[in-house]
């Protein structure tokens, strides 16, 4: 309510007999909007690649300045000055001089327009998350034993009832590509798991040398602690072993016998790693 | 749904066998039944063969899913990445644990790794990058992650270096609950 009284207040007022009237601004009638805001284009490929790479588009001129007709043409469309048109091209230096340019000029331009074409498709296919189509084979200069087994393939089955009726000869086979193959869903395949597990446990080192390592660097440590505890004072030794091992979480022995469970560590891990490194150390602590 | 073939079950045997080492023969030799593993819209899937053959007679697409999942290889270089889910067939047969302290359990569950002040115990001799499963103080299964330091590093590291990458944990539960199969 404040906050109306100040707002008008603050607006032109005139007062006529007496009575002071305000001046309340035009009022503004909002339409709701009929259709959906547009949705943003999806971008191209190119577009999403620009903007990643900050390329920014440069506007390119409609109008192109023609010095032979000495007048401005369009870039494009009708009344571009068109190269294929042009009663003379020349030949450049190390090209074939019995090659036709016009033609050449032609099949670039067809090829350029079905290229972007291709693109377009691509771009669609990418947003709408069908699936991309492939370009097939294409035609190389040098092809390989294995894409003409390819393309003979394919020209097999490129008529109208997809190679029904095409004769083979006697010993061809038509092959495309390697079909995958499984295994049945209803073999039992343990025995061959085993064997894979087997190979596994084979190629692991029985030795592991880092905790063989780790092992020697505490049985070190252990003993250096242990000369400067005897060396402080004797007084009662185990008691103040037990009291002082503020390691517990780590080293984790009863404080009774220090040596033999250590021995015994040691050599579990030489003789391999089906100690269960878990179980000890567990028991070892509870 | 399929068998795995050798290059995956090759791939996938070595990830397990980084948790459990050879246990996973015992996984496949139960005594109550002959258990199997199956490949299924890229995941991996430890199922009984009697529930395996009646999943069989779903069409593919409409099988969501069957037995335990025991995590998915990737799309782009075929690595096996093992899921929660497979905890409770882990955790049994766990060759490195650590354990973690009741302050730490909440940080490790909301899928944050673990720092050396949250280390109750671990066991000995573990080496760096060693797959350990991660219990509470009363040893329930918490998850499983990365050793990031061995146990002796352990010992000498400073209270906020991290000790354990976390890979997976039963928060996923509820964190991740749409993904989780």
């Amino acid at each position: 309510m404040q906050v109306l009284v100040n707002r008008l207040s603050g607006l032109p007022s005139e007062s006529t007999e007496g009575v002071t009237v305000i001046k309340l601004p035009e009022p503004t009638l909002r339409l709701p909007r009929e259709k959906p805001i547009p949705k943003a284009k999806p971008q191209t490929k190119w577009e999403a690649y620009a903007q990643l790479k900050g390329i920014q588009k440069k506007k390119k001129g409609r109008m192109l300045w023609d010095n032979e007709s000495k007048q401005y043409k369009p870039r494009w469309g009708y009344g571009r000055k068109d190269e294929t048109k042009s009663w003379l091209l020349e030949v450049p230096e190390n090209a074939d001089p019995n090659e036709d340019q016009f033609a050449k000029k032609i099949a670039e331009k067809k090829e350029r327009v079905a290229k972007n074409e291709l693109k377009r498709l691509r771009n669609i296919a990418r947003v709408t998350k069908a699936k991309v189509p492939g370009v097939g084979l294409t035609p190389t200069d040098k092809p390989s034993k294995d894409h003409l087994g390819k393309t003979l393939a394919v020209t097999h089955k490129s008529t109208a009832s997809l190679g029904k009726f095409m004769d083979t000869l006697p010993k061809e086979k038509l092959r495309l590509g390697k079909k995958r193959k499984f295994e049945s869903n209803y073999t039992d395949d343990r025995e061959r798991q085993k064997k894979i597990l087997k190979g596994i446990a084979d190629g692991t080192p029985v030795l592991d040398v880092n905790r063989a390592a780790n092992i020697a660097k505490h049985r070190e440590e252990r003993e250096r602690s242990m000369a400067k505890k005897s060396g402080d004072g004797e007084k009662k030794k185990a008691g103040a072993k037990g009291k002082k091992g503020g390691k517990k979480s780590f080293s984790g022995k009863p404080s009774g016998k220090p040596k033999k469970t250590f021995a015994g560590k040691t050599k579990k891990s030489f003789s391999g790693k089906k100690g269960g490194g878990g179980g000890g150390a567990k028991k070892g602590r509870k | 749904m399929r068998p795995l073939t050798e290059e995956e079950t090759k791939t996938f045997f070595e990830k397990l066998s980084k948790y459990i080492g050879d246990s996973i023969a015992l996984l496949l030799d139960r005594q109550d039944g002959a258990y199997c593993f199956r490949l299924h819209k890229e995941r991996v899937y430890y199922i009984s063969e009697e529930l395996m053959k009646k999943a069989g007679n779903i069409a593919g697409e409409n099988l969501l899913s069957f037995g335990t999942c025991f995590g998915k290889f990737t799309r782009k270089d075929r690595k096996f990445m093992l899921h929660v889910t497979a905890l409770d067939y882990l955790a049994p047969y766990a060759k490195y644990k650590v354990w973690l302290k009741p302050s730490a359990e909440q940080q490790f569950l909301y899928g944050h790794n673990v720092v050396k002040s949250g280390l109750g115990r671990i066991t000995e001799g573990t080496s760096d990058h060693q797959g350990v499963i991660v219990y509470s103080m009363n040893d329930m299964p918490l998850g499983f992650g990365l050793a990031a330091k061995s146990t002796e590093a352990c010992r000498h590291a400073d209270p906020m270096m991290v000790v354990l990458h976390h890979q997976a944990d039963i928060g996923e539960y509820i964190r991740n609950e749409n993904a989780l199969v």
